[in-house]
């Protein structure tokens, strides 16, 4: 399928007490099945705005969202949502976070819907903090923990809203790794927000630059076209990576922050 | 309003304690206590010398505190005036404490089934209220609409006093008991209902993300989600609520009588049993306490991070 996610001239406005504000303007962006896209650009530009619509949570005000030839009419676990602050529920282990999900999308016997859960989190390497609660573990752990949530539903897309960005550098150079050999071998769609310029050559397909707000739109999209699977240490002094990298800072750094001034 | 879902009147450190589900919650009340003061030793360790001082000060000061207390009482009391002093009320309180169950028909029996009958009638008429007031701070805490409703009559009643609501008991109920009841129904209603509001609309959106973006039943958001994340508020609702009740429970009884520890301190000063009115005092001031210090515990198991 060419055009999984289809995104067509979609425009967020929100109404405010001081008014509206609009947020997005004439959105149109095609992911195709299996591939990763990155959302990048200055903060409150309207990523998670962005992320958020495919989500379902919020419906645009202009134009319409497909995925997989159908109209997205409010969130659904057919797409695994990673929040930008992990959203586990603190009253429950991240077991039972996990398990939440599990139970509500897959009618299984109970052990299998347990396998199922220990599964997705031994996938992120927590199985050693399964009975522990939100707040005994670190903000890493919960980070993994809302992934292996989204995950564990086997969702047909998966919608990441920063979920590196509270993290330490060592910690997030970690979860990319595992994050890109998860998503290698389960073949997810993924749309992921970052303000992480190495972050979303290192992992994207594609990364969107997004221009800076009100009135956001996309200022380009760009191919990265290094072959997989990638090695974070061999592409560090590779030119290609360098070339890319530096394409996306132009345009953040230059282009977005003139615009801006 | 007092959305802080835990005291700040926690003197001992409790989250050792907060699995004791013993019978009676004073006793677990002062078991815990009783834990946590020998678990005080063993976990200050590292910081032995820094933090045994800090203790022995906390109870030097408390122990002080009863101390003067009871100077200032006994020298109150040589003024001659009819205040009996702290000797007279402790051996009246030893007679009285040894036979708290005794029963001489309808208008006088012990304390302790004094003190019993006026919980029976803070328990019911609390129960009713959280039967009640729960469901509706849901309601008004999801619904616009309903808080717009309700907003304007619970402001306006809220700072009515509970007893003012007596005669409209004894009125429908044209009996005593009931009445009382009634009186701490309506006194407990209130911070239940507010306090159950608050904490519906203080759930974080997060949560209510990750509901919507699984779709769960209604039933599921629930009991997975409202509930959980409401329990601490309406157990702050509950704690305000008892205090209230207790505080209204002894009013009401001396307007209605029968038995209770409100009546008996009418029927003692009656007596012109003065003693037996301090005994009374330190009894309410007690089982206050000990209702407060059961309610922080419950608080402090249901609140997370
Ligand atoms: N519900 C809302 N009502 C009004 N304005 C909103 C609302 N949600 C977002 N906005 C506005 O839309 C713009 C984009 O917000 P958004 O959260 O999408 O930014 P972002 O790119 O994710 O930023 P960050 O990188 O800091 O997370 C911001 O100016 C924000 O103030
Ligand atoms: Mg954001």
């Amino acid at each position: 399928m060419d055009r999984y996610l289809r995104i067509e001239d979609v425009g967020m406005t929100f109404e405010t007490k001081n008014g509206s504000f609009v947020a997005l303007e004439r959105i149109d962006l095609n992911v195709k099945k299996g591939e990763f896209v990155s959302l990048i650009g200055h903060s409150g530009c309207g990523k998670s705005t962005l992320l958020n619509l495919v989500a379902g949570l919020i419906d645009p005000t202009e134009g319409g969202i497909l995925l997989a030839e159908r109209e997205i009419a409010g969130p659904g676990p057919d797409r695994g949502v990673v929040f930008q602050n992990h959203s586990l529920l603190p009253w429950l282990t991240c077991f039972d976070n996990v398990y939440l999900a599990v139970e509500r999308v897959f009618s299984d016997k109970k052990n299998i819907l347990k396998e199922r859960t220990h599964k997705a989190l031994a996938m992120v390497g927590l199985t050693a903090a399964e009975e522990k609660y939100p707040h005994e573990i670190s903000g890493g752990m919960k980070q993994r923990v809302g992934i292996a949530r989204a995950l564990a539903i086997e969702p047909k897309m998966l919608l990441l809203d920063e979920p590196f960005g509270a993290l330490d550098a060592l910690t997030r150079a970690n979860l990319q790794d595992e994050l890109l050999k998860i998503v290698d071998k389960t073949g997810a769609t993924v749309l992921m927000v970052t303000h992480d310029v190495d972050e979303a050559v290192l992992l994207s397909d594609h990364i969107v630059m997004m221009t800076n707000g009100p009135a956001a739109r996309i200022g380009g999209i760009l191919e990265v076209d290094l072959p997989r699977p990638r090695e974070r240490l061999a592409l560090a002094g590779e030119r290609r990576y360098i070339e890319l990298r530096t394409t996306v800072m132009d345009f953040l750094y230059r282009k977005q922050l003139k615009q801006a001034a | 309003m007092s959305a802080v879902p835990v005291s700040a009147v926690t003197v001992v450190p409790m989250r050792a304690a907060a699995a004791t589900s013993g019978p009676h919650p004073a006793a677990a009340a002062l078991a815990a206590r009783a834990d946590a003061v020998k678990a005080a030793k063993p976990t200050a360790t590292g910081y032995r010398r820094a933090r045994a001082p800090e203790w022995a000060m906390q109870l030097f000061a408390m122990l002080a505190g009863i101390v003067a207390f009871i100077a200032l009482w006994e020298i109150v009391a040589r003024q001659g005036g009819r205040i009996p002093g702290p000797a007279v009320v402790w051996k009246a309180a030893v007679t009285i404490f040894s036979d708290p169950f005794y029963s001489k028909g309808p208008n006088d029996q012990g304390i302790g089934w004094n003190v019993l009958s006026s919980l029976k009638r803070v328990g019911i008429g609390f129960g009713l209220a959280a039967i009640v007031g729960i469901p509706l701070g849901f309601m008004i805490g999801r619904f616009k609409f309903l808080s717009d409703m309700a907003a304007p009559i619970i402001a306006m009643l809220k700072p009515v006093s509970p007893l003012a609501w007596l005669p409209i008991g004894l009125l429908l109920f044209k009996a005593a008991n009931p009445a009382a009841i009634y009186v701490i129904f309506v006194c407990s209603l209130w911070p239940m209902i507010v306090n159950t509001a608050v904490g519906v609309r203080q759930i974080p959106q997060d949560y209510l993300n990750v509901a919507r973006v699984l779709n769960l039943s209604e039933w599921k958001v629930f009991t997975t989600i409202l509930f959980p994340a409401v329990l601490p508020y309406m157990i702050t609702g509950v704690r305000l609520s008892i205090g209230v009740a207790w505080l209204v429970i002894v009013a009401a009884e001396m307007l209605t009588g029968g038995v209770g520890i409100g009546f008996w301190v009418w029927d003692e000063w009656n007596n012109l049993k003065v003693e037996h009115i301090i005994i009374a005092i330190f009894t309410i001031g007690i089982v206050g306490l000990l209702l407060e210090q059961a309610l922080v515990l419950l608080a402090k198991r249901f609140s997370y991070n």
